[in-house]
């Protein structure tokens, strides 16, 4: 009686801590399966080249992705990112072609307008109290929109220069000739908003912030953390990333299609869900996304060397997918609260 | 110097819908002093101290911080104007560790990158100081109600603040953490912190409190120096009324003479790491108490018999029926009623009304195809919102809304309306003030005369002698001994009993 008495947790903590690796192990593992199937099926596939595609044709949703983690991660949602790519790939065309505006001038001043629009958007979440579905919703419809006023047809880019160096290889291993691989910038781009994520997610208290409000934002509001600050930084960090993403897509495509990215804010939800991050908020990794969206185009891949299937295949399987995941985080949230005593 | 008030609170009025929560109120803190504040179940305590720290903003008043008016309109800017509290449900997020629950938004950084390895230990520095050890980095939800309470006073403590709210910090406590507790509070009360401690706990008041300050009603009934009132005085003051109820509180249920059958039986039911195995048996119309220490694992038997957790050795006989595939949904059709001690959590749906809430259990055991009907359901609302005196005593209101003590006592009523034949209440009365108290004992004693078996447990070792039949006492998550015999059920028996069977280790 005279010593404290001091709990043991009544299971191995060890397990406890290691359960929030479960999802985004068995998306690495449905990765590796999916690989090494392409790789026995289809010869051509073992070809180093085949992933490095991944991040040159998904870098733009890579990137948006990663955004939309943060959100999640938060718990919100945002609906705008598919439209305000566009819209910020036709921003550019608009002001470099019509308006005869620099490049570099034209990039920032888009980088500039999604993040003060995600601002935006964050303060009338959180001030206003307006479910984050509903506020980014209306963000889904206007930028559609004001893409559309812009252009409702393809518009090329002029400073054909400035463009270029996005698709700019840089050889690997001796490049593909010699069986290595090439990545343009663009994927160095997608790469470098990876690394700022995970290291703002895990070593800054912006983004343990993120996690607390995930969990439960009223006692982080009562634990006395900046709760403000965080949520409308989340959509700000979305507004940014979904204006990066039109950037890489005005490298990739050299040109700005007013119906470029419908869907896309699905897209990307499914990654971040595929890639373990929690719907309600809280858990995840941003790796874990990216786990996700190599999901998502190796599954284009396989169909597309596979040849006959349509390619409406992608879709249906990601639809299986989401289930299956939405289906396991629920089994492990509940088993959490079961041992939880 | 010394004697003016930190902290002046004058004429704080706070309306919520169709509730004055405050009316009036006056408070004032001063240098060094530990002040209580005292009052029933949803008097207003919690309102008071989240209208200070700026959860809500008052509809009238003034408040005063070292003599300068302040209006803080978030926790995060009292805590930056000195003032840290640990509000009343454990405020902490469980998906982050212990180590982040600890120090979140004061982590230490080597530039803008925070410092795990420094976090860590000085979250472990912390821990130690009010005597607890675990492994900072485990997610915090591996762990009981109980220690995450001890890690929220923990976080409060270290933020250097010229005043510590603590309301009921010490609700899940037991007596050595609550004694670590008032030691870390003098200690801090020697270097000038103020501090305001709300417990239903009378005799931890009067042992660590300079003043107290008695709310009713949402209304100001008076301040005391500690010494200058007596406890039947400071009842009186807090219930409005004379109370006798307290001298029938003394008495001990165990008159009724349990049948002989039995209702439930254990036999070698254990799970690994959780409880060893262990017997018991639970007649109808007994009252069981289970006691121990703060993770000796209490809990953790009862989710066995309630199926809450799954038990990977041993067997349970239910009525002489052998249980298997045990969960908590066979458990309430066959009438096992388990009330669990984190209400946050696992039992109310803060969204729903009180009447929800309360026929939940009911509801679910008809099956969903099969609704209550709305007179029979109105019916037993009334008469448990009524029973429990559950305030105020309006049935349609959302839960979230109610204090919570009476967020306790609906928990309570959607197990006792449903009239399972167990009834296992885990900690019923944390958060219950004095005069509910002996309401509920009552309520339980009236039960089991019905031939109701009960399952009890609670920190309060009066409480737990005074209700039971027989007490089972556990140790090192391990059951030591049952206690049946009439002058075994003290206190001081089941100390001993801990500290016999068990003093080798
Ligand atoms: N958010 C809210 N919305 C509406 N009513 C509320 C809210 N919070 C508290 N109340 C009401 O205000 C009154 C005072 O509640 P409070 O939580 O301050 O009581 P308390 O003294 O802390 O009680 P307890 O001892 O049970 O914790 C109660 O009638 C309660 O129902
Ligand atoms: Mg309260």
């Amino acid at each position: 009686m005279s010593t404290t008495v001091t709990e043991r947790p009544s299971r191995t903590t060890l397990f406890d801590g290691l359960g929030r690796y479960i999802p985004i192990g068995v998306t690495v593992a449905l990765l590796i399966v999916m690989y090494l199937g392409g790789i026995a099926a289809f010869p051509r596939f073992s070809s180093p080249q085949v992933i490095a595609s991944l991040f040159i044709d998904n870098a733009a949703l890579l990137i948006i992705a990663v955004g939309m983690t943060f959100v999640i991660l938060s718990g919100g949602i945002d609906l705008s990112v598919g439209s305000m790519m566009a819209f910020s790939t036709m921003s550019i065309a608009a002001l470099t072609v019509d308006l005869g505006v620099p490049a570099e001038v034209a990039v920032a001043a888009v980088l500039a307008f999604g993040t003060l629009s995600g601002l935006f958007t964050g303060a009338v979440i959180h001030y206003f109290n307006v479910q984050p579905f509903i506020a980014t919703l209306a963000g889904l419809f206007l930028y559609r929109g004001l893409t559309l006023q812009l252009s409702d047809h393809d518009v090329s880019m002029r400073d054909i220069a400035f463009f270029d160096w996005g698709m700019l290889r840089m050889d690997f291993a001796g490049g593909q000739r010699d069986g290595g691989f090439s990545l343009p910038n663009i994927s160095f781009i997608a790469l470098a908003v990876v690394i700022v994520a995970f290291i703002v997610l895990h070593y800054t208290r912006f983004g343990r912030g993120v996690y607390a409000v995930g969990g439960s934002e009223s006692s982080a509001l009562l634990m006395g953390l900046p709760v403000a600050r965080t949520k409308v930084g989340v959509y700000a960090v979305s507004g940014f990333c979904a204006a990066l993403g039109g950037v890489v897509a005005a490298y990739y495509t050299k040109s700005a299609n007013p119906l470029a990215g419908v869907g896309l804010e699905l897209d990307a939800i499914a990654a971040v869900v595929i890639g373990g991050t929690i719907l309600t908020g809280g858990t995840g990794f941003v790796l874990g996304t990216v786990a996700g969206v190599m999901v998502m185009g190796l599954l284009t891949t396989l169909i597309a060397f596979q040849g006959d299937l349509s390619s409406w295949w992608a879709r249906i399987v990601v639809g299986v997918l989401l289930l299956a995941f939405i289906l396991l985080q629920r089994f492990l949230s509940r088993s959490g609260e079961k041992r939880r005593t | 110097m010394s004697d003016a008030p930190i902290v002046q609170m004058t004429g704080i009025t706070k309306d919520f819908t169709g509730v004055r929560a405050l009316d009036g109120v006056d408070f004032t803190l001063r240098r060094g002093e530990i002040h209580a504040v005292m009052g029933e179940n949803g008097a207003g305590k919690s309102t008071l101290i989240k209208v200070l720290t700026g959860v809500h903003d008052p509809d009238a008043g003034r408040i005063l911080l070292d003599g300068e008016p302040v209006r803080f309109h978030s926790p995060g800017q009292a805590q930056a104007g000195g003032i840290s509290t640990v509000y009343q449900e454990v405020n902490l997020t469980d998906n982050l560790s212990v180590a982040e629950n600890l120090l979140a938004g004061r982590e230490p950084r080597l530039g803008p990158f925070i410092n795990f390895r420094a976090m860590r230990r000085k979250a472990k520095a912390l821990l130690d100081e009010i005597g607890i050890d675990l492994n900072v980095a485990a997610p915090l939800s591996s762990y009981s109600i109980a220690m995450q309470q001890l890690v929220a006073i923990a976080r409060a403590i270290d933020i250097d603040a010229k005043v510590l709210i603590l309301d009921e910090p010490t609700s899940s406590l037991d007596r050595d953490e609550v004694a670590v507790l008032m030691r870390v509070m003098r200690s801090l009360a020697e270097r000038g912190t103020a501090m305001v401690f709300i417990s239903h706990f009378l005799d931890q008041v009067y042992e660590i409190c300079d003043r107290m300050t008695v709310l009713r009603n949402g209304t100001l009934i008076g301040e005391w120096a500690v010494s200058e009132l007596p406890e039947s005085e400071l009842i009186g003051h807090m219930l409005g009324r004379e109370v006798q109820t307290l001298g029938a509180l003394e008495h001990r249920a165990a008159r009724h003479r349990p049948d002989d059958d039995v209702l439930v039986s254990a036999r070698g039911l254990g799970r690994k790491g959780s409880v060893s195995p262990f017997d018991l048996d639970i007649r109808p119309g007994e009252v069981v108490g289970l006691a121990g220490l703060l993770g000796s694992g209490r809990t953790e038997t009862a989710r066995l018999i309630a199926g809450a957790d799954r038990a990977d050795s041993g067997a349970l006989e239910f009525r002489g029926e052998r249980l298997r595939g045990h969960n908590p949904r066979t458990a309430s059709a066959r009438g096992i009623g388990f009330c669990p001690e984190n209400r946050k959590t696992e039992g109310l749906v803060g969204d729903l009304t009180v009447a929800e809430n309360m026929i939940l259990a009911m509801q679910a055991a008809r099956g969903w195809a099969r609704t209550v009907p709305p007179a029979r359901r109105d019916a037993l609302v009334a008469e448990f919102i009524e029973k429990l005196d559950i305030r105020p005593a309006d049935p349609d209101l959302p839960v979230k809304n109610l204090s919570g003590g009476n967020q306790q006592k609906v928990l309570l009523a959607r197990w006792m309306l449903i009239e399972p034949r167990l009834l296992i209440l885990d900690e019923p009365t944390r958060g219950i003030d004095v005069g509910a108290k002996a309401d509920i004992q009552r309520l339980v004693n009236e039960l089991s005369e019905d031939g109701m078996a009960v399952l009890f447990i609670s920190a309060e070792l009066e409480e737990v002698t005074r209700l039971s039949d027989r007490i089972a006492v556990l140790r090192d998550r391990e059951l030591i001994d049952i206690l049946h015999q009439e002058s075994d059920m003290t206190t001081d028996r089941i100390v001993e009993t801990i500290v016999e069977k068990g003093g080798d280790k």
